[in-house]
């Protein structure tokens, strides 16, 4: 009796093995997004839907069932605020620099640029705020922890972002478009404005929304410099609240309200983090379908 | 031959170190369409993109020698400049998928310098006639570019082309990604737009060069072999590596 199998059942065992094993990694990539989203909707949905939530304080801690969870009012106020200060900053500094080196690849400067931009997205986030952190402590302690050394933290966190996407965006549109544009005679700078970062601007406003998603979500580099506050916005100068320092802060209290505000906090945070990311893959399809000559 | 358009002489171009054209020399008459034809490889399209200045774009890329443009090199002016004088229809059509065609048309006169909305509207209306489109699309002027056919987009290219009102057309194998209907479209064009222009184009096809041209000339591994009226070249060459090319025994 043969213990072999013949080479074809042994090819056919082995494909389906490998098809269920694939299957089995999709389910430990989705595992954990669905529990994030099941745990902070069943968790989180009670208090978020309160009317107070977005517009009241944040608790002081309490323990009794009597007590009332409130709101996160200051912590939105500031995240909005701070993504606003660092997207701002980085979309200055992120989209001319991400258009230099795409459309003048050719000089040592453009190259730099987008090296620069890949180191930078690899350095972690708590290293951005301890920078940011240390060079106020020595050249301006008055506004160390404030609004704007929080939005200077987070716009290096969104600038490399920033510049990837935007590059990445300008390289969809199609080099015929370029020539064609110089050959009827316009400069290199109006065809790069009026004909390539028009057509790329889906691409490069997805990158900025990315971005600043990303920055939304972010409490390392926040915590040296915006350094979080229970308060509504007092001045640029001040200490600011934000969404991820209060989870932060509440997801390990001892009070069941504070924890409780703290899931409300993250189920916000996820949503507007999960339905920036779907608008975003949305749009960059719509615009390489546009590219690649459907209408 | 009548007057002299463009004068191309001791023209070398390179990408990197490497050259893809040396030492051409030749001159496209006024008002005839002069046909380039050759090999894959042999710098048909490298010959033309000099003629624009639209060689030097490509990364690494440098011409030397010279190409007169009325007795004056282009190589000496402003490329935008040379580049209104000298419009080019390039092989695939490469309308701008973001404008109608209406914008199209007009985005050399919208981009440089200043035209009043009657001024832009005629030279709309009048470059789309020229190009044979008008009829076409004259009741969806708004409508998106890339809702046109392939062989509608290459004729709204070179709509475009003509609207900045250039005094010569450069044609690189405008028909290579179009059909026999289409192709045809493009070749009765060009023999009308040599009443008002100097058309040089570019193509892969002998018997095209044939129907269009009056003036051909054969390019061999990056060198002229051959150029003159196209009957003579194609029934009479000088060089019998130009008749070896055209009886088709090799290329």
């Amino acid at each position: 009796m043969k213990l072999r199998f013949d080479r074809h059942a042994r090819r056919k065992l082995f494909s389906h093995g490998i098809t269920v094993a694939s299957g089995l990694t999709i389910l430990a990539v989705l595992y954990p997004l669905a529990s994030i989203l099941y745990e902070s909707a069943t968790r989180g949905g009670r208090v978020l839907f309160q009317l107070t939530f977005v517009t009241a304080v944040p608790p002081n801690g309490c323990s009794i069932i009597a007590c009332k969870t409130v709101g996160v009012g200051p912590a939105i106020q500031g995240t909005l605020i701070l993504i606003g200060i660092g997207g701002g900053i980085a979309l200055l500094v992120g989209i001319p620099a991400a258009i230099f080196a795409s459309e003048y690849r050719t000089r040592g400067l453009g190259r730099a640029i987008s090296f620069t931009a890949d180191v930078l997205a690899g350095i972690p986030s708590i290293i951005m705020g301890v920078f940011i952190y240390s060079y106020f402590v020595l050249y301006d302690p008055t506004i160390t922890f404030s609004a704007i050394t929080g939005g200077l933290a987070l716009s290096a966190i969104m600038i490399p972002i920033v510049v990837r996407t935007t590059e990445e965006a300008l390289h969809t549109v199609p080099n015929s478009m370029r020539e064609a544009a110089l050959a009827l005679g316009i400069s290199k700078w109006r065809t790069t404005l009026r004909i390539v970062l028009v057509a790329a601007l889906p691409g490069v406003l997805t990158g900025v929304l990315l971005a600043v998603m990303r920055g939304a979500g972010e409490a390392a580099p926040l915590l040296f410099t915006a350094a979080g506050s229970n308060i509504f916005f007092q001045g640029l100068n001040y200490r600011v609240a934000a969404l991820p320092l209060l989870i932060y802060n509440f997801a390990e209290s001892p009070y069941s309200n504070q924890v409780q505000v703290a899931w409300g906090a993250t189920l916000l945070l996820i949503s507007l983090i999960l339905i920036a990311n779907v608008f975003s893959r949305y749009m960059l399809s719509r615009m390489v379908r546009k590219m690649s000559g459907g209408a | 031959m009548g007057a002299t358009k463009m004068k191309v002489s001791g023209l070398t171009a390179f990408y990197g170190n490497k050259p893809a054209i040396s030492d051409i020399s030749l001159e496209f008459p006024d008002h005839a369409v002069s046909a380039i034809i050759g090999p894959s490889g042999c710098g048909k399209s490298t010959l033309i993109r000099c003629l624009n200045r639209m060689h030097e774009t490509a990364p690494r890329a440098r011409v030397a020698g010279q190409v007169l443009l009325d007795g004056e090199d282009i190589y000496a002016q402003d490329p935008t400049r040379v580049r209104r004088r000298v419009g080019m229809v390039f092989q695939r059509p490469n309308p701008f998928v973001t404008m109608s065609i209406y914008n199209n048309v007009s985005v050399s006169l919208r981009f440089n310098g200043h035209h009043s909305r009657e001024e832009i509207d005629r030279a709309v209306v009048r470059s789309l006639e020229q190009s044979a489109l008008w009829d076409e699309v004259k009741d969806r002027i708004d409508a998106p570019a890339m809702s046109l056919s392939g062989g509608q987009q290459q004729r709204l290219c070179i709509a475009r082309a003509l609207a900045a009102e250039p005094e010569v057309l450069l044609m690189d194998e405008p028909c290579s990604a179009l059909d026999p209907i289409a192709t045809a479209k493009i070749e009765e064009l060009v023999s009308r737009l040599k009443k008002e222009y100097t058309v040089v184009i570019v193509t892969h096809n002998m018997q095209q060069a044939a129907r269009v041209a009056d003036f051909t000339a054969f390019l061999y591994l990056g060198k002229l072999i051959e150029f003159g009226p196209t009957e003579q070249l194609f029934e009479r060459p000088k060089e019998s590596l130009t008749e070896a090319y055209i009886t088709g025994r090799f290329g």
